[in-house]
C-alpha cells in the first residue's frame, strides 16, 4: 500500500519556523546547517539556500555510531561525513527527514562530537513520525504525524528540488 | 569450489584474494574506504565501529609496515589489537598451524590479519575456522596481497577517476610479486582495457597472456603512452639468485628515470608498494618528483584496511 503526503507544505513550515528561530533575539551570530545523509542533507541544503545563509553548511552520515552495526553492519555504501569548519563552539542546526526511535540523531550527535564540541545543537525535522525509544526531541518541525511500526516514510526529491514524501507498508 | 570470500548474503566474510572478487565488491569497499579516509582528520580520530572486537595480527613472516598499517587501521576502529610475531613463537617450538590458530580462536578472536610465507596458508585458515570468525590476507606467498591490491585501485580511482580508459603498466620483478598478482586481477574485474607488464624475462612469469596482459621486456616501449605507472620492489634476495646480472645493471635497463618516465603520458601517475630501493627500481628524483603519489598510497591503504575490517566485522 501507498499513499503520498504534501511534502513542500511540510517544507514550508519548518522553514518558517527556521526563520523565526534566526529572528531570536539570542542569536549572535547565524548557525551552522548540518543534514544528515541522504534525505536529512537534501533538506538541509535547501534550507540553507531559502533561509539566505552565509554561515557553513555540512553533511554527515550516522554509520559510523550507529547501534545497529552489529545486526545490520555498514549500509551498502557510506556516503562521507563532510564537515569543513571548526566545530568548536559553533551554534548547529542538525537536520533530518523523519524523526523516529531517536537512534540516527544520538549517532549524529556522536558524529558531530568526534570534530569538536558544539556551543549549541538544535534539531529540525521535516516529520515527527513518534515511536521515540530515546529521550529526543525535534526543536523545529513540519508535522508530526504517527505511524504504525510496519509503516514508513519514504522522502525523495524531484529535479526541480522539490521534495515527495509518501508512506510505505511492509 | 565453495565460495569463503561472500557469504550466500552477498557479505565479505574474508579476504584471501582479488581473484574472482566482483566489480561491485571492489567498487563498495572503495567507496567505504572514501568514507573513513577522513576519520583521521577529526579531533578524535576514532570511530566505535569495532569497539568490543579483536583483531589479532599473525604474521609468520615479518613486515613492521604492513602490519602498523593493519594495527592503525583497527586502532582508528576502536578494536583491541594483539601483535603475535608467530617466527619466534609457537612456530618454532614446533606447534601446527591450525593447532595455533584454534588457540587463538579460544582467546576469542574476532579478525585474523594474516601474512605468510607459504601461498594459499590464509585460505586453509579461513576454511578452518568456525562462523563469525574473519580472516584477511596481509600477504601470502608469492600468491596474494589484497588489501595491496585494493588500495592500488583506490589510488588509481582516486587521481583518474574511470578504469575502462586507462592504460597500466606494472614494472619489475612480476614473479615474485603477490601485489602484482592481486593487482592485475584487481584491473581486469575493474574493466582496464589495457594492462602491460614489463620486466626482464627472467623475472616474468609463465601465463600472463592468460591473465589478459601484455609483456614487456623494453622498458620504453612498454611505458609508452601510459597513464599509471606501478613500480614493483626489486627484492636483495633476488638479486642474489642469478637472476639478474647486478643492482647497477638493472637499474640501467629497467629502474624508473625520469627520461624513461618521459614517455609516459605527462599526467601518468607513479606507484611503489614500499619499500622502496632507491637507485635499483627507481630513481630518487622520480620517486620524490610531482608525478608520484607514493605517499597517498600509504594514507590510502589506512582507509582501505579500516574498509576492510568493518566490512567483515559486521557479515
Amino acid at each position: 500500500m501507498k499513499s503520498t503526503i504534501d511534502a513542500e507544505a511540510l517544507y514550508q513550515v519548518l522553514l518558517e519556523s527556521l526563520r523565526k528561530r534566526l529572528q531570536g533575539p539570542d542569536l549572535q551570530k547565524e548557525p551552522a546547517v548540518i543534514g544528515v545523509h541522504s534525505g536529512g542533507a537534501w533538506i538541509a541544503e535547501r534550507l540553507h539556500r531559502d533561509l539566505k545563509l552565509g554561515s557553513p553548511l555540512g553533511f554527515l552520515s550516522s554509520a559510523f555510531h550507529r547501534d545497529d552495526y552489529g545486526e545490520r553492519g555498514l549500509p551498502t555504501s557510506i556516503k562521507a561525513t563532510s564537515i569543513n569548519f571548526p566545530v568548536d563552539d559553533q551554534h548547529i542546526i542538525l537536520v533530518d527527514d523523519i524523526l523516529y526511535t531517536g537512534r540516527t540523531i544520538r549517532a549524529a550527535l556522536n558524529e558531530i562530537f568526534d570534530f569538536g564540541r558544539p556551543a549549541r545543537v538544535e534539531l529540525a525535522v521535516l516529520l515527527d513520525r513518534g515511536g521515540r525509544e530515546l529521550p529526543m526531541q525535534a526543536d523545529h518541525v513540519g508535522a508530526v504525524m504517527p505511524l504504525r511500526s510496519h509503516e514508513s516514510f519514504v522522502l525523495s526529491q524531484e529535479t526541480s528540488g522539490r521534495f515527495a514524501l509518501r508512506i510505505e507498508t511492509r | 569450489m565453495k565460495n569463503l570470500q561472500v557469504g550466500e548474503d552477498g557479505k565479505l566474510k574474508h579476504l584471501l584474494t582479488l581473484e574472482g572478487l566482483s566489480r561491485e565488491m571492489i567498487h563498495r569497499i572503495l567507496d567505504n574506504a572514501a568514507s573513513f579516509l577522513n576519520v583521521s582528520d577529526r579531533d578524535v580520530k576514532k570511530v566505535p565501529l569495532l569497539r568490543g572486537r579483536s583483531v589479532f595480527n599473525l604474521f609468520f613472516e615479518n613486515s613492521t609496515r604492513t602490519r602498523t598499517t593493519f594495527e592503525i587501521a583497527a586502532t582508528r576502529l576502536s578494536a583491541d589489537i594483539v601483535n603475535l610475531n608467530i617466527t619466534t613463537s609457537s612456530a618454532s617450538k614446533g606447534e601446527s598451524l591450525l593447532d595455533t590458530i584454534d588457540n587463538l580462536a579460544a582467546m576469542a578472536a574476532d579478525i585474523f590479519v594474516v601474512r605468510h610465507g607459504q601461498s594459499g596458508a590464509p585460505h586453509l585458515i579461513a576454511s578452518h575456522v568456525q562462523d563469525g570468525l574473519h580472516v584477511i590476507n596481509a600477504g601470502d606467498g608469492r600468491h596474494a596481497h589484497p588489501t595491496q591490491g585494493l588500495l592500488d585501485m583506490y589510488t588509481i580511482r582516486h587521481f583518474k577517476g574511470d578504469f575502462t580508459q586507462l592504460r597500466v603498466a606494472i614494472v619489475g620483478d612480476v614473479l615474485h610479486s603477490r601485489v602484482a598478482r592481486s593487482d592485475i586481477h584487481a584491473l581486469t574485474t575493474l574493466g582496464v582495457p589495457e594492462v602491460r607488464v614489463i620486466g626482464p624475462l627472467t623475472l616474468l612469469p609463465g601465463g600472463l597472456d592468460q591473465m589478459g596482459v601484455s609483456v614487456y621486456t623494453d622498458m620504453k616501449k612498454g611505458l609508452k603512452d601510459v597513464d599509471v605507472v606501478i613500480m614493483l620492489r626489486l627484492q636483495n634476495e633476488r638479486m642474489r639468485g642469478a637472476l639478474l646480472p647486478s643492482p647497477q645493471e638493472y637499474f640501467k635497463t629497467y629502474g624508473l628515470t625520469a627520461e624513461k618516465l618521459a614517455v609516459a603520458r605527462p599526467d601518468a601517475i607513479v606507484m611503489h608498494p614500499g619499500p622502496m630501493n632507491r637507485g635499483v627500481e627507481i630513481d630518487s628524483s622520480v620517486a620524490d618528483g610531482a608525478q608520484s603519489v607514493i605517499l597517498k598510497q600509504v594514507t590510502f591503504g589506512i582507509a582501505v584496511r579500516m574498509a576492510v575490517m568493518s566490512m567483515l566485522a559486521a557479515s
